[in-house]
C-alpha cells in the first residue's frame, strides 16, 4: 500500500503541474482570435501539432490523477469503514485509468487525423 | 466561609455594589438523554446575574435552584481543567471562561460540544479524543532514562530556545473545543483531530524526545494529518492560545520534507 504522504505529494505535485500546463494551454487560445480558436476545425489542427498533443495528454493525466484522488479524499471523509474505503479507493483508481485511457484514445485519434 | 471585613470608609461603595439591581437574561439550554430522548429539546430559564458572573455560574444557578437534573461537567472554574467546554451562542467555549456580560446578547443558547457523543445534556463523551491522544504517544520517547540501574540519576537539560519551540503547544488542557470546532471531525469519525495532532507536534519538537519517526508513521494515515483542511477554526476557539492549526501545518512540513 502506498503511504498517504506519498499520495499527497503526488496530489500537490499534480496540482502545481496542472496549473502550469493549463496556463500554456490557455495562452494557446491567444494565438488567434479567441472565438476562432475554439472552432472545431481549429481545435483539430491543434492536435496535429505533436508538442501540443503531448501537452494535452499531460494535462489529462495530471488532472485525472489530481481529480480522482481529490474525489477519493472527499468520499473517505464522508463515510468510514474498511469495505467502503477499499471500494472507494479502487473505484477511483479504476475510473482514473478509464478516463485516461479514453482521453488518450481521443487525443491519439485526433492527432492521427482519424476524426 | 471566609468573612471579609470592609473598612468603614468603603462601606457605602460595597453596599452600592451589593444593592445594584441585577441584570436579567434568558438561558436556553439543550437537554438530551440518549437513553430516553429521540431529539434534543431546549429549556428556557430566566436568570439574574451580576456583571462578573460567568456562563458556568449561571448554569450552576440553574442546576442548584431551577433544574437539578441538568447534567454538565465542570471542575476548576478557572480555565485550567478543560472540563466545561460547550457551545455558547453557537461558538465552542469554556463556560467558566465566558462572562455573560461579554456575550452582548439577551439570549444565551447553550448546547453540548459538537463532534462528540452526548452522554447527557451538556456532558459529552471524551473517549475518542483521549484514544486518539494516547495513540500518538503523548510522552517523551527515549532509549535511556533519567533513572539508571545504579543510584545515580541524570538530567536531560534543555536551553530556553529548545523550550520555546514547543511550550505554546504544551499549554493544551484537553478541553476538546478544537475538536468540536473542526469541520473534518464533523464527518470523519476516524480523524485524529487537532488536539491529538498538536500534541504529536509538541512531543516531536521536544529536544529530549527520540520518537519522531514513530509518531510521523502514526499520523501518516488515511485519516491522519492529511485530512486537515486548514480551516483554522481550532485555533480560533482555543482558550489557551495553543494554535493547533499552526502546529498541524508545522507537523505536515516534516512529512513533506521541509523540516528535519
Amino acid at each position: 500500500m502506498i503511504r498517504e504522504s506519498t499520495i499527497m505529494k503526488i496530489h500537490y505535485a499534480t496540482a502545481l503541474g496542472s496549473v502550469a500546463l493549463v496556463v500554456i494551454h490557455i495562452l494557446f487560445r491567444f494565438t488567434q482570435n479567441f472565438h476562432d480558436s475554439l472552432k472545431f476545425e481549429n481545435v483539430l489542427i491543434n492536435y496535429s501539432l505533436l508538442p501540443y498533443s503531448i501537452l494535452l495528454e499531460l494535462i489529462l493525466i495530471l488532472i485525472s490523477i489530481h481529480g480522482f484522488n481529490g474525489l477519493r479524499i472527499i468520499l473517505l471523509e464522508l463515510n468510514q469503514g474498511k469495505n467502503y474505503e477499499t471500494l472507494v479507493t479502487y473505484s477511483c483508481l479504476a475510473s482514473m485509468i478509464a478516463l485516461i485511457t479514453y482521453g488518450s484514445r481521443t487525443i491519439l485519434m485526433a492527432s492521427m487525423g482519424m476524426i | 466561609m471566609a468573612a471579609i471585613k470592609i473598612p468603614a470608609n468603603n462601606r457605602n461603595i460595597a453596599n452600592e455594589i451589593v444593592d445594584r439591581p441585577k441584570n436579567k437574561i434568558l438561558f436556553r439550554v439543550a437537554k438530551f438523554n440518549p437513553r430516553v430522548d429521540t431529539h434534543t429539546k431546549y429549556v428556557d430559564y430566566d436568570i439574574e446575574y451580576d456583571h462578573w458572573n460567568t456562563v458556568l455560574d449561571a448554569l450552576l444557578t440553574i442546576k442548584h435552584n431551577l433544574d437539578p437534573s441538568l447534567a454538565l461537567r465542570y471542575s476548576c472554574r478557572q480555565a485550567a481543567c478543560g472540563s466545561c467546554g460547550m457551545i455558547i451562542n453557537g461558538k465552542p467555549a469554556l463556560a467558566c471562561f465566558t462572562k455573560i456580560n461579554e456575550l452582548g446578547s439577551d439570549l444565551v443558547k447553550i448546547e453540548p460540544m459538537s463532534n462528540f457523543p452526548i452522554l447527557r445534556d451538556l456532558a459529552v463523551d471524551f473517549t475518542q479524543m483521549f484514544d486518539a491522544h494516547k495513540k500518538l504517544k503523548p510522552y517523551i520517547i527515549r532509549s535511556d532514562s533519567e533513572i539508571s540501574s545504579s543510584d545515580e540519576t541524570k538530567e536531560f537539560i534543555q536551553d530556553p530556545s529548545s523550550v520555546e519551540k514547543y511550550i505554546q503547544f504544551a499549554n493544551c488542557i484537553k478541553c476538546g473545543l478544537c475538536n468540536s470546532a473542526c469541520p473534518t471531525m464533523a464527518t470523519d469519525s476516524l480523524f485524529f483531530g487537532p488536539q491529538a495532532l498538536t500534541q504529536a507536534y509538541r512531543y516531536l519538537t521536544d529536544s529530549r524526545d527520540q520518537g519522531k519517526n514513530t509518531r510521523l508513521k502514526i499520523i501518516d494515515d488515511r485519516h491522519g494529518i492529511w485530512r486537515c483542511h486548514f480551516a483554522g477554526s481550532c485555533s480560533k476557539v482555543c482558550p489557551k492560545g495553543v494554535d493547533p492549526a499552526m502546529g498541524i501545518q508545522f507537523l505536515r512540513g516534516y512529512l513533506l520534507g521541509f523540516r528535519d
